[in-house]
């Protein structure tokens, strides 16, 4: 009887150390889901999810605060990958936070601009180059769109341009948006070009996108 | 020479349609009023211009250079004058503008001859031959155009066998045939270069078995020319037996690993035309500026033309009897692979090989394609077709969720978007349509995500500045009162305050002279400025009235 108790309390004790120095041994630096969902979001910073830049709301979705559906620059994609990395059903994007808009690129009229540096300080990512009473100029590489920069300029010479893409970043749309002629019709009788005079239609009448459908 | 061939898997056998366009010899296309030529042709990195506007540049110089290894020169295929370097219409299914050199042909067609060196094989060494080949801009013609120079570069990788790609297997294209007809001995000297510069052991020109003409020319040249390495293998005639990795197959019974390269397994493939090119450079001094290109569909004189490289198409079709009037589209490339222009004011670049017109008049009839995309009914037709062995039907269903990772899990990667798994299709549903969708969304949510990471160590930099700042200034006020607060007499406190009133002027005054970098200034700079000021009032000027 006495011996067993001696032998389970000692198994105890031995269990004990082994878990104490394993905890202290492998102990995790810092929370890794939120380095997880981190990595997931978009880095834009714009703070349309109430929180104070990505990494918080990050933290907020891992300690169950802030749902997966808060970030609008994310979109789709993003719910997605969050929804799969917690185990979570995708759901729409809630439309308190803002729409998905196509990526948009900060470009100030240097004309207008006073040089007072209150974007400078704004900017989340440092994207904006200038010093007091001097011009300012967006690094287009370095912009993410987040459009932090428009409230504080009082002049308000910052626009957002839409991101067009170059033969680099071009994509094939999604084959269910080739317009109907395309799919349905196969003799589409239109010109390619429409020359002044000319009594014929263009191809883009009917803005059809360029994918023709392979032969 | 009777060698064994291998077979590959699936494929289609397809009308070729090759009649249209291979009794007449090729004729040389007329000199344009414009030429364009893109600076990006190729794989890789755009050529960088090494011309300005109002530059008179001679038949064969060098416009553009190469920016990296993997680059390839831009030359001008006419004497002119460079009018402008701008965004042009370009042959791309974006239909996108890109950066073009813009030159005005004066008639002449002159060419520096003293500048054409011509080379003798002998004397050179293959890091020579492949520095002649990417300075004279030539990259693969069979239409993926990657820069020769690289492809040509074995490394430390043994060459076993140099493939010569005569087997055209698209309907409708017949350049490289009537090339091989019209050149064969200028093809084989480009075969030897290669060879050197690869230092290969074998070479095997891979043409079509239905290609009797030009398989029995170029059997007679190789038999003259008595070089035993070179063999002429007669391909069985079934699409795509063309692409690269499935021709690789049939000759060696090699597969190129899944996203690997075919020197990986000792083979390297070169397209004839690219041969051509080849002997054109060392034989002859001649830079890549003109190809030839087949011009067929419903037109009143299909054939094959020797364009210069930025000839417009429009002016092609012209001298071919279409117009535009009677235009109703046009695709560049085979009927299977090719893709649909926006604009016929496109120029002919390095890669094009093929212009296939439609008229409103006559449709071309291209392998089957029928209206509507019905439901998938699982067939498997397409996995039978595929001659990469895949499973188009599971890639199809995975590209039409958006599910990027089992996507490629199903190596979407080794898709080479024959169109095979289109045209046997029996629901019609444009498979190649969601391929090439898939591949692109996947590359720019790559794309997006290094951008993201690079955003967040930005970011996270702005917060490091922001907190040393902060740090900084602290420190600063901490000195600063330490300063004022040590002698705490009063004559010491106004001193220090007097001395501090007197920096205050003396900033001001300075300040107000002007800021540091507007001294000094040439009258030039001057000048701008005061253009600047005036714009900016008036435009403020205008901004200030409601």
């Amino acid at each position: 009887m006495l011996s067993a108790i001696i032998a389970l309390a000692a198994l105890a004790v031995v269990f004990g150390l082994i878990l104490g120095f394993a905890a202290v041994r492998y102990k995790v630096e810092g929370d890794p889901l939120v380095d997880k969902i981190d990595a997931l979001l978009p880095q834009t910073q714009c703070g349309q999810c109430t929180y104070p830049g990505c990494r918080p709301y990050a933290e907020a979705i891992a300690k169950g605060e802030a749902d997966i559906n808060q970030c609008p620059p994310g979109g789709e994609s993003t719910i997605i990958a969050l929804a799969d990395l917690l185990g979570k059903d995708p759901k729409p994007l809630n439309p308190e936070h803002g729409e998905e808009k196509p990526k948009r690129i900060a470009v100030i009229d240097e004309e207008i601009c006073i040089g007072c540096t209150l974007c400078i300080q704004a900017c989340p990512v440092d994207a904006i180059l200038g010093a007091a009473k001097q011009m300012h100029t967006v690094i287009a590489s370095e912009c993410t769109g987040c459009d932090l920069c428009l409230p504080p300029c009082p002049v308000e010479c910052i626009d957002m341009v839409e991101f067009k893409p170059d033969l680099e970043t071009w994509k094939w749309p999604y084959p269910e948006n080739l317009p109907e002629n395309q799919v349905k019709k196969p003799r589409v009788i239109t010109s390619i070009k429409i020359t002044p005079g000319a009594n014929t239609k263009t191809a883009h009448d009917d803005d059809s996108p360029p994918v023709e459908k392979q032969a | 020479m009777i060698r064994k061939l291998f077979d590959f898997h699936g494929g289609v056998t397809l009308r070729q349609h090759k009649k249209e366009t291979t009794q007449q010899p090729v004729e040389q296309a007329a000199l344009p009023k414009r030429l364009i030529l893109p600076l990006h042709q190729h794989i890789g990195h755009p050529a960088e211009p090494v011309v300005s506007i109002g530059d008179e540049v001679f038949k064969g110089q060098q416009i553009a250079k190469p920016i990296s290894d993997i680059s390839a020169a831009v030359h001008a295929s006419s004497s002119g004058k460079v009018v402008d370097i701008c965004e042009h219409d370009i042959p791309h299914p974006s239909g996108l503008k890109a950066p073009c050199i813009i030159i005005e042909t004066d008639g002449f067609d002159r060419s520096r001859r003293a500048t054409a060196r011509t080379h003798d094989l002998n004397d050179l060494s293959a890091e020579q031959i492949r520095h002649i080949i990417q300075n004279s801009g030539i990259v693969g013609l069979g239409g993926a155009g990657f820069p020769s120079s690289k492809k040509l570069d074995p490394a430390d990788k043994k060459v076993e066998t140099l493939i010569i790609n005569g087997a055209e297997c698209e309907p409708y294209i017949t350049c490289d045939e009537m090339l091989m007809r019209e050149q064969a001995r200028e093809i084989i000297e480009g075969v030897l270069i290669m060879r050197k510069a690869l230092q290969a052991s074998r070479c095997v020109i891979a043409i079509e078995n239905k290609k009797f003409k030009t398989l029995d020319i170029m059997n007679k040249v190789v038999e003259r020319s008595g070089y035993d390495f070179i063999d002429v293998a007669a391909v069985p005639t079934v699409y795509p037996a063309g692409g690269e990795k499935q021709l690789i197959q049939v000759v060696t019974g090699l597969e190129v690993p899944s996203q690997g390269l075919p020197i990986d397994i000792g083979v390297v493939c070169q397209n004839v035309a690219t041969a051509y090119a080849a002997c054109r450079a060392i034989e002859h001094g001649e830079p890549l500026i003109s190809r030839y290109i087949t011009i067929a569909g419903s037109i009143v004189k299909p054939r094959n033309l020797e364009v210069r490289i930025g000839t417009p198409i429009n002016d092609l079709i012209e001298q071919c009897g279409g117009n535009r009037q009677t235009l109703s589209k046009v695709i560049v490339g085979g009927p299977m692979m090719g893709f649909a222009l926006h604009n016929d004011e496109v120029p002919v670049v390095k890669t094009t090989n093929c212009i296939l017109v439609n008229s409103v008049i006559a449709d071309v009839p291209l392998p089957s394609r029928l209206p509507q995309a019905m439901p998938c009914i699982r067939c498997g037709a397409c996995a039978d077709a595929c001659p990469m062995n895949l499973l188009p039907q599971q890639l199809y269903w995975y590209a039409k969720a958006k599910d990027f990772d089992k996507v490629q899990d199903y190596d979407l990667f080794d898709c080479i978007e024959c169109g095979c798994c289109d045209y046997v299709c029996p629901s019609h549903i444009p498979l190649v349509q969601y391929y090439r969708f898939a591949k692109t969304e996947i590359w720019n949510q790559e794309r997006e995500k290094r951008f993201s990471d690079h955003s967040r160590e930005r970011h996270e930099f702005h917060k490091f500045r922001l907190e040393r700042e902060k740090l900084e200034r602290e420190a600063r006020h901490r000195q600063k009162r330490a300063e004022i607060s040590g002698p705490s007499d009063e004559d010491h406190k106004k001193a220090a305050i007097q001395a501090a009133l007197e920096r205050a002027q003396k900033k001001r005054e300075q300040s107000a002279v002007m800021p540091k970098n507007t001294q000094n200034l040439t009258p030039e700079q001057q000048k701008l400025i005061a253009e600047v000021d005036a714009r900016r009032a008036k435009k403020t000027g205008f901004k200030d009235k409601p």
